[in-house]
């Protein structure tokens, strides 16, 4: 049976990370969680950063929410900021996008254009 | 929305919206398959002007204010089980808003209420320093979350933190496996 004891476990675990992770200068993905994006399947994109980010050891990565972001039209929509650089866009997002835009711009640096807004993903 | 558990989710972010540090959702099912599901925060609350606007369609106002799409979604999954949608919000200490929608889970067009673990990780990941309270009760049992309650045994550690995530996650589906 799980309890709350098991949280002080967890505090003991996490002391050295938060150091770590308050230390980081990275990037932040932000998911368009208004009524229009959870209407068009933002929850299991942003579940899938959670989860995605995690797994691929991304400490310096955080994962946000937002309202919205007023391109209806495209949600689920999903930003990636990143310090010095332009902020990436992008459009129509499902889970299996968000674990290929996690290996491939998160963690390998590159940005998936094909789903970003203006390319092809827009009209698919 | 595809699952009731969605709705609740955009209902507790206009809460979240409104500045609330305390946010309660409650599930209340009794025997007969009502369902009452109740939202009550302490934001910042909304003036008459908007309560009506959100729960009656055909009130219009001179004022030409955004319209939302949260209530009124919220609303017609209530009213299409022959339920009901019901606001009482204060901007005037104590200042608050509290959604009560009742639904009949017996009927056609009941949403079903889907991951409602997920919307409340979703909740606690987007805004870790709010004190969420969440009750589900009904006649084959009940399950109760308070980050209130968890932060205390977490001291400084943010309620975001993925393994912090990942327990909300477990301890819920537990409590919930134990009903069947
Ligand atoms: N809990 C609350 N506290 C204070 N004001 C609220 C609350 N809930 C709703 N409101 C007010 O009512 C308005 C309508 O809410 P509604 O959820 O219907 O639409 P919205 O949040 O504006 O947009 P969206 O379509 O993204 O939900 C909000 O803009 C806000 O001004
Ligand atoms: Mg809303």
């Amino acid at each position: 049976m799980k309890s709350l004891a098991e949280l002080a476990a967890i505090r003991e675990k996490m002391q050295s990370k938060i150091v770590l992770r308050e230390n980081q200068q990275g990037k932040r993905v932000v998911v368009g969680m208004a009524t229009c994006g959870i209407a068009a399947g933002a929850r299991p994109v942003l579940n899938a950063f959670v989860e995605e980010v995690n797994k691929a050891g991304l400490l310096d990565t955080t994962v946000t929410q937002t309202g919205c972001i007023g391109i209806c039209q495209y949600e689920p929509v999903v930003e990636v900021f990143e310090e010095g650089k332009d902020k990436v866009t992008y459009v129509k997002m499902t889970a299996e996008k968000a674990k290929r835009v996690v290996e491939e711009h998160l963690k390998g640096g590159k940005v998936v254009t094909e789903y970003t807004i203006g390319a092809g993903a827009a009209t698919k | 929305m595809k699952e009731l558990s969605l709705n609740i989710l955009d209902i507790a972010q206009n809460s979240l919206a409104a500045g609330a540090s305390r946010v309660e959702i409650a599930l209340r099912e009794d025997a007969s398959g009502r369902l009452t599901l109740t939202i009550r925060d302490n934001g910042r609350g909304m003036d008459e002007e908007t309560v009506r606007r959100v729960t009656d369609p055909f009130y219009t106002t001179r004022t030409t204010r955004k319209v939302g799409l949260g209530l009124p979604l919220l609303k017609l999954a209530a009213e299409q089980t022959g339920g009901t949608m019901e606001i009482i919000s204060s901007q005037t200490p104590p200042a608050g808003t509290t959604v009560t929608a009742v639904f009949d889970t017996a009927h056609i067009d009941f949403t079903p209420l889907g991951d409602i673990v997920s919307t409340v990780c979703n909740l606690i990941q987007g805004s870790p320093s709010v004190d969420f309270l969440f009750t589900h009760e009904t006649p084959r049992g009940s399950v109760e979350l308070s980050t209130a309650e968890m932060r205390e045994m977490l001291g400084d550690v943010p309620l975001d933190s993925y393994e912090v995530l990942a327990w909300v996650r477990d301890y819920l589906n537990e409590q919930y496996a134990q009903w069947s």
